[in-house]
């Protein structure tokens, strides 16, 4: 019966193992890159997964504002705190690709600020949430910082790295909107793509699920 | 315009008490000076490149404005006058009236640090008219992040490090575009070189004040 409800969960860690040894040896080195590339098979899921836990905690943080019950709440700090381990498996993922092609971990490229200021915001979202003692306080300024740090994303993300120069390749989301990928990069990347996001959803309910039960013991003692 | 002339009366109001302690003036003002001693007297006889003049003066900017706009909304949860302000007046005026407030003070800082500054490191400005106009985008959408920020942290505890904590991912759209500005206006760029930078400090400037006018009621009412 727990086989029936948990399918997926195995299906998964056979999914990651597949891509794991596909990107090492089923997918052919990129062009120009050589064999570094292949880390885009893990940097680029886990990058793009910070960034979409941000748009899902600042949603609920909108949908806080707009109805304030505790659900949305659980699920813009939970949100937040997965897409901080993601931002943060991104930077170093990144800073090694960095080391190894451009001689140096970090070097202030558009791209790296970006995500730094990505950690910085959820570090600065979780500062704001431990210094506020009401809890209804707590997630409504919360929600707010959130949308307003949302907002100051794109610019970051997409308008300063065209407007100054950036030496980080994007194959995916390239001025002239073309994918330059090998076809069985591709097939390896997006279903890199789709296992680091069923892993996020299934590390977003284990957090939320954590949160109501510990809300429900909470109410309990009183 | 009910809404101007209330904002215009709570402007009035913070100008009044604001030069009966002059909390915030002293605050701004002298991290200022103390800043810019500390820089003018540790490289001594030096000339500094724009690339490192520029920086300094947006750091020198940045912290200032950390030091003191907060005050604004910290001193009204201190001195317990905000309830009375909550219901007197709607919430968006007290924000327009604040900010205003906030961008008074931080031009008139400006206004007083920008012909030290000049003095102090011999710089040579190459493009007068640009430098000014980016720097006065630059602190127009600097007050306006800091007001905005500011409303959140007066009803945190930690106040003064929170500030800091919360406001730099937010503006630093403005200061990468700010610093990049003044470098090259310092160089003796022209308008249509630094067109980038000021069309990214003005949109985000824009930005930032809708935001602040959607989000500013959550914050204030209790």
């Amino acid at each position: 019966m727990g086989l029936n409800r948990n399918w997926w969960k195995y299906f998964l860690g056979l999914w990651m193992l597949l891509i794991i040894l596909g990107a090492f040896l089923y997918a052919p080195p990129a062009k120009g890159l050589g064999e570094t590339a292949r880390i885009l098979f893990f940097h680029v899921p886990v990058a793009w997964l910070a960034t979409l836990a941000f748009l899902i905690s600042a949603l609920a943080s909108m949908q806080y504002l707009r109805r304030p019950e505790k659900k949305y709440d659980i699920w813009a700090s939970s949100s937040a705190q997965i897409g901080l381990i993601f931002a943060l498996l991104a930077t170093v993922t990144g800073s090694i690709w960095a080391k190894k092609i451009w001689q140096s971990y970090w070097n202030w490229d558009p791209r790296e600020t970006s995500i730094f200021i990505l950690l910085l915001i959820y570090a600065a979202y979780f500062a704001l949430r431990s210094a506020v003692d009401i809890d209804e306080q707590k997630a409504k300024l919360a929600a707010v910082y959130s949308i307003i740090a949302f907002i100051t994303v794109p610019f970051l993300v997409i308008i300063i790295p065209r407007v100054y120069e950036s030496l980080h390749p994007d194959p995916l989301i390239n001025p002239e909107g073309k994918i330059k990928m090998d076809g069985r990069m591709l097939q390896i990347f997006l279903g890199s793509l789709f296992g680091f996001t069923l892993l996020f959803y299934w590390m977003l309910r284990l957090k939320i699920d954590t949160a109501r039960t510990k809300l429900v013991v909470d109410n309990l003692d009183k | 315009m009910l809404l101007v002339r209330n904002a215009y009366i709570i402007f009035l109001k913070d100008f009044h008490l604001e030069f009966r302690s002059r909390y915030a003036l002293n605050a701004i003002f002298l991290f200022a000076i103390t800043t810019l001693t500390a820089i003018s007297f540790s490289i001594g006889p030096l000339r500094l490149k724009s690339e490192i003049l520029s920086p300094l003066l947006w750091i020198i900017l940045f912290f200032s404005a950390m030091s003191g706009l907060s005050h604004i909304f910290v001193r009204e949860e201190e001195q317990q006058t905000a309830d009375t302000l909550r219901l007197v007046t709607s919430a968006n005026a007290v924000f327009l009236g604040k900010w205003i407030f906030n961008m008074v003070l931080l031009f008139s800082l400006e206004l007083f640090i920008l012909p030290i500054y000049l003095a102090m490191l011999g710089v040579s400005v190459g493009n007068f008219r640009v430098f000014l106009f980016i720097i006065l985008l630059g602190s127009f959408g600097l007050a306006s992040v800091a007001t905005l920020i500011a409303a959140i942290i007066s009803q945190a505890s930690a106040k003064g490090a929170l500030f800091a904590v919360l406001s730099f991912p937010i503006s630093l759209p403005l200061l990468i575009s700010g610093i990049h500005g003044t470098r090259l206006a310092l160089d003796g760029g022209t308008l249509a070189e630094c067109l980038p930078d000021l069309q990214i400090l003005f949109s985000f400037s824009i930005v930032i004040i809708t935001l602040s006018l959607l989000l500013f009621e959550f914050i204030w009412r209790k």
